[in-house]
């Protein structure tokens, strides 16, 4: 029997751990004599910070230091810049980045300015009422597209404006075929904030071991190793005397990947200073003000088309709100403009973008990644130009798929992984017969909707289509070990958020090694087994750390075989690996077990050859030149009731992509998670600032989730399998498959179920209160 | 997201408690079921000195008739009894459809029906219930016991008319009259949350099916139930055709209210879904009102 576990179902191995409770969260490490952690964040959106009078906190018992800006000292520095600008040439960048704590200014309602620490968490926010700050309020940058008009307050003095960063891209020349378009479609379109509101909030616990000189951190990152080099600069100590645990986290989405956040810079700062143990568990209403947003896109586009419904070339021009602060570089915007072009070919492509500095949260990538907001123009614009030309949305888009023999797709812009955006392979045709099929198209609007509607009932359907560009570099590692009892042990830098790391990656290492799933176990995020890597994230996991992993299992492999050929005597070609044991081919008496050779391969006693390298261990590491394009198409039938203006999703299909599968079980469930975030998006949540910058969005009363009530119950998903040539898996990223075209999908199936030429719907979200408004507007 | 420091105190019965409560009227606030209070002590909105707890007095806790065959029940019932009651569901079946459109199973199990009420959410179903129902409440202190009207008791945005020292006890609901009918709509963003506006509604017409008397209250759309006085008026006394319903809807929604504006719902969204929720609610009220015939 050979094992064979990749491309299955494989039931997940970290579910009893995370069922029964055993499982590690930050916020189970309580250590003796811990001190806990509370911030003074602003009530302000821009305001000039006067005085800070801590004197009155200090004095309250149980609390054991209150830290300011003042008393950070030269410790107090602007955080690092996580990503650098591309390297495209029209482009300006400032980078303006967040602090520990708000010196002589606060820019966003939220951001911190006094650290208390007491003996536990309820003293800590007892004595925040006993601190005084002296503010000067400034008028707040709220509006997007009034943050660059002249006499604008600057959010950030030194700059001349609240520009964060200005980008032009080109291909081919949309100018020179604008004037032989039969068709173009210009509109604005708008994408509001959101929040990923991760069921576990951000967490930190730190402890400085003064005798061994040892930092430990536990921290709720999806980018320990990152955590850990960045920390042991900041604190002047090596990277080895800096230990980053991440354990299981309870979901990120993306702004956990974000760093450093003010209370990664201050926890271990604090901890090292005062000489014991740290913590700071961030709150449910923290986490809106104190954890990064995204969205925030309002585009101005057009499309230029032939009357065959051919896109000629597209002219975007859009500001994308940074928050305060923009120390995720141009990720997210790029994302926007480089995903915009789709599965489709657009030969002549202008995009031009600002990004602008607003007294709100800082914005960084979240589910979707800037991805969404792209998606939203083209498939609105296709949508609204299928309607001109009388073309269905499958026709439109069908007609200007890229074709399988165009693969490797050269899109010639810069993508965010700072190399230009080409397509490794792709088939997207069958995606969308797929979806046409499963979702049942042409019975549903031939026989069902024209009844559906003689009942006096709303019911739309909607297909849209998209790429996801995942799995980019720069690179992952992973370290293989056999040990003495032939179970094997995986160790990876990336933290795991819930994406089944526990079973995909042991999927592949067992049908390298031969062995039983259950005897290999897998260690993520912590720095003491795994020191090289960048952490999850660009739905990278299993295109990178997989690929490594698959590549130090053949390292392993590989001495496995060479040293059992010196064992039994015997050539490589004719040894047989299987079921944790080596064997002679036609002899199966002559054998060895993995473990046996474990404990040949680590002698006590004797002379090993020269360059020998102990044990059945490997590591080895993954970079793929450029990312694995994804793509997929979803499909939806809903119902309004036309009355209160309710929306219920009656069918929901996605057609997906991911090349080669490791696991249909696991990448269905990223699905069914990143579907349901899309619906939330595209329906229920919306982060709301007032006219002030103050966030009325806090709480999960006013932060409206879509409950299990609220997405449906079932999500039909159909698979397309078109390996990528960049890996010798042939996987491809999965992770914002489920959330990046659902808004888009949403609003066209709205449109199509009220079925009134006059409505156009050009926002996300669309809340039932909007869209009464937009029907009165269409009466 | 913590507390301010508090004494807990937990009295052994219904005197015990009014005494601490006399003693303390200003800084002590009752803990019932938790759901609301806690949330609010958390965002340190509400910073009591002492936390009552009256869960373990048993004497709030029953369900009976009276003599009228009304209904009396004390004020620490758990919504989820009100909820699977028998007896509710004969006597007082618009409390028993109202009672799955508060919150989740989790907070039907611990939250109380006292609490609600006092609480006072304008957007909470119980109050606009009750009002609709036209029960009573009776209120103790050390000093005196009285009964309050539901329609007196709510005066304002999460107010009451307890005065310090006071606390509710009973909850009486009159029988139903032989010819009623009635009704409960609710429009809510998700499952389980409060409304964006919701109505609680009952007619009772007499033996010749004329309109006797009209109570249609809604949430959500003020500073707690809204009787709409109205479009109650333009109904009593008159034989109900679909016509009148739906005229007296619009009554309520142009006359009656001025709903909010806020984030999730605009005030003309809100009066446009209480002339739709107040047209189904009256029209299933009516419809079932002639089934008693
Ligand atoms: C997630 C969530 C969703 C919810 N959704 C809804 C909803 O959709 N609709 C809805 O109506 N409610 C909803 N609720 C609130 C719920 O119904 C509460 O149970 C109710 O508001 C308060 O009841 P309680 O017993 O928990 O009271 P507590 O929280 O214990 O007390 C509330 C207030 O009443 C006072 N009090 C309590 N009992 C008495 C008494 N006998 N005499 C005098 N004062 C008293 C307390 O001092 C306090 O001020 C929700 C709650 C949560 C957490």
């Amino acid at each position: 029997m050979t094992t064979s576990y990749v491309g299955k179902s494989v039931k997940r191995l970290e579910d009893a751990r995370l069922l029964t409770g055993q499982a590690l969260f930050v916020d189970d490490v309580h250590l003796p004599n811990m001190l806990e952690v509370a911030f003074l964040r602003s009530s302000y959106a821009h305001a000039r910070i006067r005085k800070v009078d801590t004197s009155a906190a200090l004095k309250r018992k149980g609390v054991v230091a209150i830290y300011t800006a003042k008393d950070l000292g030269e410790y107090w520095q602007p955080g690092p810049l996580l990503v650098s600008p591309p390297p495209i040439k029209r482009l300006t960048f400032h980078a303006r980045t967040q602090v520990a704590l708000a010196k002589d200014k606060v820019r966003y309602v939220g951001e911190p300015i006094v650290a208390v620490v007491a003996e536990n968490r309820y003293i800590a926010e007892d004595a925040l009422n006993d601190i005084v700050v002296d503010f000067e309020p400034l008028p707040a940058v709220v509006d997007l597209e009034k943050a660059l008009l002249p006499n604008t307050a600057l959010i950030h003095e030194d700059l001349p404006s609240n520009l964060a960063a200005h980008v032009i891209q080109e291909k081919g020349n949309y100018f020179s075929i604008k004037d032989k378009a039969d068709v173009i479609i210009k509109r604005d379109l708008s994408y509001d904030h959101g929040a990923a509101v991760a069921m576990e909030n951000r967490a930190i616990v730190a402890d400085w071991n003064a005798r061994e000189q040892q930092m430990t951190v536990w921290d709720t990152t999806q980018a320990p190793i990152p955590i850990m080099n960045g920390l042991a600069k900041m604190l002047g100590l090596s990277e080895t005397q800096v230990r980053v645990i991440a354990p299981f986290l309870g979901g990120a989405f993306g702004p956990k990947v974000m760093m450093f956040y003010s209370e990664e810079m201050l926890i271990p700062w604090i901890s090292k200073k005062i000489g014991r143990p740290v913590k700071w568990i961030e709150d449910r209403q923290e986490n809106f003000l104190a954890t990064t947003h995204e969205r925030g896109q309002t585009h101005h586009a057009e499309m230029a088309l032939s009357k065959e419904g051919k896109i000629l070339g597209i002219h975007d021009v859009f500001l994308h709100d940074t928050g305060a602060y923009d120390p995720y570089g141009l990720t997210v915007p790029i994302n926007s403009q480089c995903t915009l072009l789709g599965p489709y070919h657009v030969p002549n492509y202008y995009s031009e973008f600002s990004v602008i500095f607003t007294n709100k949260m800082i914005v960084t990538p979240y589910r979707g990644a800037g991805r969404p907001q792209g998606v939203f123009v083209m498939e609105r614009l296709l949508d609204l130009a299928a309607k001109q030309l009388h073309l269905t949305p499958a026709e439109i888009r069908s007609r200007n798929f890229i074709l399988p023999e165009q693969f490797p797709y050269k899109n010639e812009i810069i993508y965010q992984d700072f190399a230009p955006l080409v397509y490794d392979s792709g088939n997207y045709a069958p995606s969308m017969e797929k979806a046409i099929e499963l979702i049942d198209y042409k019975k549903f609007v031939e026989e069902e909707q024209p009844k559906l509607r003689a009942e006096g009932r709303s019911v739309g359907i909607g297909v849209v289509s998209y790429v996801e560009g995942t799995g980019i570099g720069p690179y992952e590692g992973a370290k293989v070990t056999v040990g003495a009892t032939g179970k094997v042990s995986v160790a990876t830098g990336v933290g795991t958020q819930g994406q089944s790391h526990f079973t995909t990656f042991a999927q592949i290492v067992a049908d390298v090694l031969k062995v039983d799933i259950h005897d290999v176990t897998l260690v993520t995020g912590d720095t003491f087994k795994m020191n090289w890597g960048c952490g999850t994230f660009a739905s990278r996991g299993m295109v990178v750390a997989g690929n490594a992993c698959y590549a130090a299992a053949m390292s392993v492999r590989e001495k496995i075989l060479k040293l059992a050929s010196e064992v039994l005597e015997s050539p490589i070609e004719n040894l047989e690996l299987a079921e944790s044991k080596v064997s002679v081919k036609g002899m199966p008496e002559k054998k060895i077990t993995l473990g046996e050779l474990a404990v040949k391969a680590n002698p006590l006693r004797g002379a090993v050859k020269p360059g020998t390298v102990p044990g059945l261990e490997a590591t080895a590491y993954f970079g793929p030149a450029t990312g694995a394009t994804s793509n997929g198409v979803h499909a939806a039938i809903l119902e309004v009731n036309p009355k209160t203006l309710r929306v219920d999703i009656l069918k929901y299909v996605v057609v997906h992509d991911c090349g080669k599968i490791v696991n249909p079980m696991v990448v269905e469930g990223q699905i069914h998670g990143g579907v349901a975030q899309g619906i939330g998006n595209a329906y229920y949540e919306q982060i709301v600032y007032d006219k002030k910058g103050q966030l009325l969005t806090a709480s999960l009363m006013d932060y409206l989730l879509p409950t299990s009530y609220d997405v449906p119950r079932k999500i039909i998903t159909g698979h397309v399998e078109t390996p990528s040539p960049l890996n010798p898996l042939g996987v491809k990223g999965t992770g914002e498959a489920g959330t990046i075209p659902t808004a888009s999908l949403f609003v066209q199936a709205l449109e199509n179920a009220l079925d009134n030429p006059k409505l156009e719907i050009r926002e996300i979200p669309m809340s039932p209160n909007r869209l009464f408004e937009l029907m009165k507007e269409a009466l | 997201m913590k507390p301010a420091p508090f004494e807990y105190v937990v009295p052994k019965n219904l005197n015990d408690c009014l005494n601490f409560l006399y003693q303390h009227s200003e800084t002590a606030k009752i803990l019932a079921g938790g759901q609301s209070l806690i949330p609010t002590m958390n965002f340190r909105m509400a910073q009591p000195e002492y936390l009552i707890d009256i869960n373990n007095l048993n004497e709030l806790s029953f369900i009976r008739t009276d003599k009228t065959g009304g209904l009396q029940m004390g004020a620490l019932i758990r919504h989820h009894q009100v909820e699977n009651d028998p007896l509710i569901a004969q006597k007082a079946p618009l409390l028993h459809e109202v009672m799955p459109w508060i919150g989740h199973v989790q907070i039907r199990s611990r939250g109380t029906i006292g609490g609600s009420l006092v609480h006072a959410d304008p957007a909470a179903e119980l109050p606009s219930a009750m009002v609709a129902l036209n029960a009573r409440f009776k209120v103790k202190s050390k000093k005196k016991e009285r009964w309050i009207p539901a329609e007196q008791f709510f005066v304002g945005l999460f107010a009451t008319a307890l005065e310090p020292g006071e606390m509710l006890v009973e909850i009486a609901i009159p029988a139903m009259p032989l010819h009623s009918g009635y009704s409960f709509q609710e429009y809510s963003r998700r499952k389980g949350d409060f409304a964006l506006v919701g109505v609680a509604c009952m007619l009772v017409l007499d033996k010749n099916k004329v309109c006797e008397q009209a109570r249609l209250v809604y949430m959500g759309v003020g500073e707690g139930p809204v009787l709409a006085a109205q479009a109650c008026q333009s109904l009593v006394g008159k034989t109900l055709t679909p016509d009148l319903l739906q005229q007296a809807a619009k009554i309520a929604s142009q006359n009656d209210l001025t709903p909010p504006n806020d984030m999730h719902a605009s005030s003309a969204y809100r009066r446009h879904l209480a002339e739709v929720l107040g047209h189904q609610s009256l029209s299933q009220s009516l419809e079932r009102a002639e089934k008693s015939f």
